[in-house]
């Protein structure tokens, strides 16, 4: 709107300029203004080429800033500035002022935010300036659809799902969540940031306490393994649900991993039953009924699996692994504490040059 | 000069290395994963003879010149300038090329430039404060190290503004009127512990919200609730440890997670689980290794090498030069990406933590490809000398300082008296 208006003008005095865009010194609008020039020093370093409509924009926008207007002259100058720079978070701290002292339509103004979110969807200020809007209108009813839309275009949007979570929790909208959270996962099993806002949910709502829950979760994450064997989220998720608890507390689960191992072993899988051994182990301190022969058996599978994902099914994490194994020697097993534990294999050397 | 010929140069060199290894792989599996058809990219003949180069020269033309002049692809980052030093001047100082005292003084003016009246550091000059530009200040300047970079903080100012961006539930928004996430807190330890004006009551209840930010899957993320995350991640632990608090982490989890980070074809880091490899990974992931490997050694982990991080350091510097440089310099994301100075600082900066294992007793090297490539170890701080964090005085190399809090002291200013 306000570029449109003066264009035709710009037009009429400046047919020689190669550049179609208005260049504000030339406007009646604004003669009245002096623009600030970008005090960079004598000698600037990190000087940027910038563009002639850019350095216009932004000199006159530092005018503004420094009487502090209020006018709609400078609403409209900060859409400009915003354009050439959508990060430039002064900029919408002032737009934000403006639009409070010019009482400005915020319906308009969730249009606006809409339009520029739908170009720039990885930009920090976008998504706080909407949600400033937001709760200035107290009303969120437009989010989860619009956010969902987002996320249609990039379904890991950080941005994106932390608006959403804000908007959930503040405004109590869990109802739809869950579901929105299984056809995503449909869409990409794969998808963690899915598997987020589904532990999100149930955190915030039902809780991981209800055995039922619990088991319901469990199934889900065991079907989802069975589809896709290799997806480290749904391996997560499991431990990531019940490690406060104890991953040996579901009556059966292990028997269940064991039964998986031979056809769709991974990884992921391996990790979850070293996890769950070390876990009997730890539980087995407290417990009575566990005897010492079964407790060297636990440590022993466990140590077991420490080497086999070492140094053969998981390589990239072998010092990891290396150091789990120790640890779970030194801390459990076959040594007493008073005991000195041996020292790390790794050769002492001094520098190595890698070929 | 390798022409770019495609598939007929491709395969003659394919079988001409006689070891084709795992890291010549990598590279190509990388590029196959992004491209459908495959792009000849120039090889570096280096990288046949599997001596991987760093391309100092060309990297060091490209920050030379990035320090002066910008070209309007960077009207982007016009809020963010002082990123622009720091990523430049920290790269430089990771290859160990010297900052002519005269552009020194000029990045010291500048940056006074973008100090704001009220306090705080502004992307640009006339800018408001904000907590990122605050942190690439301060860094920045203390990276130049000289009496004058010192002078251009306003202690008193910065405390000031530091107050007014804390928020009653113990995070810190970016800016007045701006967002919460744990990259503030970080931004905020980070410059107060540096310019030593850090008091527990600034950072009371922080420690809290930042342990709120760990979650079930063991990393970090941005604000309580979110997907873990590794940029977020390193700020939260990293300020953590600046406050002394790390050890009330779940540590195993978090080694956990982020020793999962790491990719087991392309060698790189990536941010989230399930999501792709990207160069600066290699610092925000693997940075996290020796914060770890500290805490856990401070909690009285007696199992820990005493020669390598618990990552593949092999991989990962296969990853990044092999797959991250630009041949003209500059380093980036992955190959098919465009370089920039962001990638740049990072992809240095994690070379440099894989290619060095230590502390102040220990120091062991594992350097892939030609002894050039060697960089600048980045090291971490040590309260032994003040017996807090604040300005601490590098007993081991005068030139070289971190993110995390430990720089060279010019003469006479370690006895700076803390504030507030």
């Amino acid at each position: 709107m306000f570029a449109s208006a003066s264009s035709v003008k710009v037009a009429a005095l400046t047919v020689n300029t190669p550049s179609v865009n208005f260049n504000l010194k030339y406007e009646k609008e604004w003669a009245d203004l002096e623009p600030v020039p970008q005090d960079d020093g004598p000698n600037p370093v990190v000087k940027i080429a910038y563009s002639e409509k850019f350095s216009d924009v932004y000199d006159y926008f530092r005018a503004l800033l420094k009487n502090d207007e209020r006018s709609d002259r400078a609403f409209a100058l900060t859409a400009e500035a915003i354009e050439l720079n959508a990060a430039n978070y002064t900029v919408w701290h002032y737009r934000r002022v403006l639009l409070q002292a010019l009482s400005k339509d915020l319906r308009e103004e969730m249009r606006y935010i809409t339009a520029i979110i739908e170009e720039q969807p990885k930009n920090y200020q976008v998504w706080h300036h909407r949600r400033m809007v937001v709760e200035w209108l107290n009303d969120p009813s437009e989010e989860l659809e619009f956010i969902a839309d987002i996320l249609s275009q990039d379904a890991k949007n950080y941005h994106a799902w932390q608006h959403r979570q804000w908007v959930i929790q503040e405004y109590k909208l869990w109802d739809n969540e869950l579901k929105f959270v299984e056809n995503l996962l449909e869409d990409d099993v794969r998808n963690n940031s899915a598997w987020n806002q589904r532990h999100f949910v149930i955190s915030h709502t039902t809780g991981f306490s209800d055995p039922a829950i619990v088991e319901r979760e469990i199934q889900y994450c065991l079907s989802q393994i069975r589809k896709a064997p290799h997806n480290e989220s749904a391996w997560n998720y499991l431990k990531g649900m019940l490690q406060d608890r104890g991953l040996s507390s579901p009556p059966g689960l292990l028997e269940r991993v064991l039964e998986l191992k031979e056809t769709h072993c991974s990884p992921y899988l391996l990790a979850f039953l070293f996890d769950c051994y070390e876990d009997a182990l730890e539980n087995s301190n407290q417990k009575e009924n566990v005897g010492e022969e079964e407790r060297k058996d636990i440590l022993r599978k466990a140590l077991e699996i420490c080497d086999l994902l070492a140094n053969e099914k998981d390589t990239i994490r072998k010092e990891y692994w290396l150091f789990l194994g120790r640890s779970l020697e030194n801390k459990s097993g076959s040594r007493g504490p008073s005991d000195k534990p041996p020292e790390p294999s790794d050769p002492a050397s001094g520098q190595q040059e890698m070929s | 000069m390798w022409q770019r010929d495609g598939g007929q140069l491709f395969k003659k060199n394919f079988f001409f290395s006689f070891c084709v290894k795992r890291a010549v792989l990598r590279c190509l599996f990388v590029h196959f994963l992004l491209h459908s058809s495959y792009q000849l990219f120039v090889i570096n003949p280096s990288f046949l003879c599997f001596r991987p180069a760093l391309l100092r020269e060309q990297h060091y033309q490209y920050l030379k010149k990035g320090l002066r002049h910008l070209s309007d692809a960077y009207e982007c980052l016009d809020a963010s300038r002082p990123w622009l030093c720091f990523w430049i001047l920290h790269s430089l100082e990771l290859l160990e090329e010297p900052i002519p005292t005269a552009v020194a003084s000029d990045v010291c003016q500048f940056l006074a430039r973008c100090q704001s009246p009220t306090g705080g550091f502004a992307g640009g000059p006339g800018q408001h404060a904000h907590l990122a530009p605050t942190y690439a200040a301060v860094n920045a300047l203390c990276i130049i190290g000289t009496e004058e970079a010192y002078n251009v903080i306003n202690r008193e100012k910065l405390l000031d503004f530091l107050w007014s961006v804390k928020q009653p539930d113990g995070s810190f928004v970016m800016h007045v009127g701006g967002e919460v996430d744990v990259r503030s807190a970080y931004c905020a330890a980070s410059v107060a512990s540096l310019t030593n004006i850090l008091t527990p009551k600034l950072f009371e209840d922080t420690t809290n919200w930042i342990l709120s930010c760990q979650n079930w899957e063991g990393g970090l993320s941005g604000v309580p609730g979110l997907e873990a995350h590794g940029g977020y991640t390193f700020c939260g632990t990293a300020a953590l440890v600046i406050l002394g608090k790390e050890h009330m982490l779940d540590l195993k989890a978090l080694l956990r997670w982020v020793v999962s980070r790491q990719m087991r074809f392309e060698g790189g880091f990536q941010g989230r689980c399930n999501k792709l490899v990207d160069g600066c990974y290699s610092f925000w992931q693997a940075g996290l290794l020796p914060l770890l490997h500290r805490a856990l050694f401070k909690e009285g982990e007696s199992e820990l090498s005493r020669q390598r991080w618990m990552f593949e350091q092999q991989a990962l510097q296969e990853y990044i030069l092999l797959c991250c440089q630009n041949p003209a310099g500059g380093l980036l994301d992955k190959p098919g990406k465009s370089r920039d100075f962001y990638h740049t600082c990072y992809c240095l900066s994690g070379l440099s933590i894989a290619q060095h294992f230590g502390n102040m007793d220990l120091h062991h090297e594992m350097i892939l490809g030609k002894e050039e490539n060697r960089l600048v170890r980045l090291q971490q701080g040590c309260e032994g000398e003040t017996g807090q964090c604040g300005w601490i005085h590098s007993e081991i190399d005068g030139f070289v300082f971190t993110y995390f809090f430990l720089f060279h002291v010019p003469p006479g200013y370690s006895r700076s008296t803390p504030l507030g």
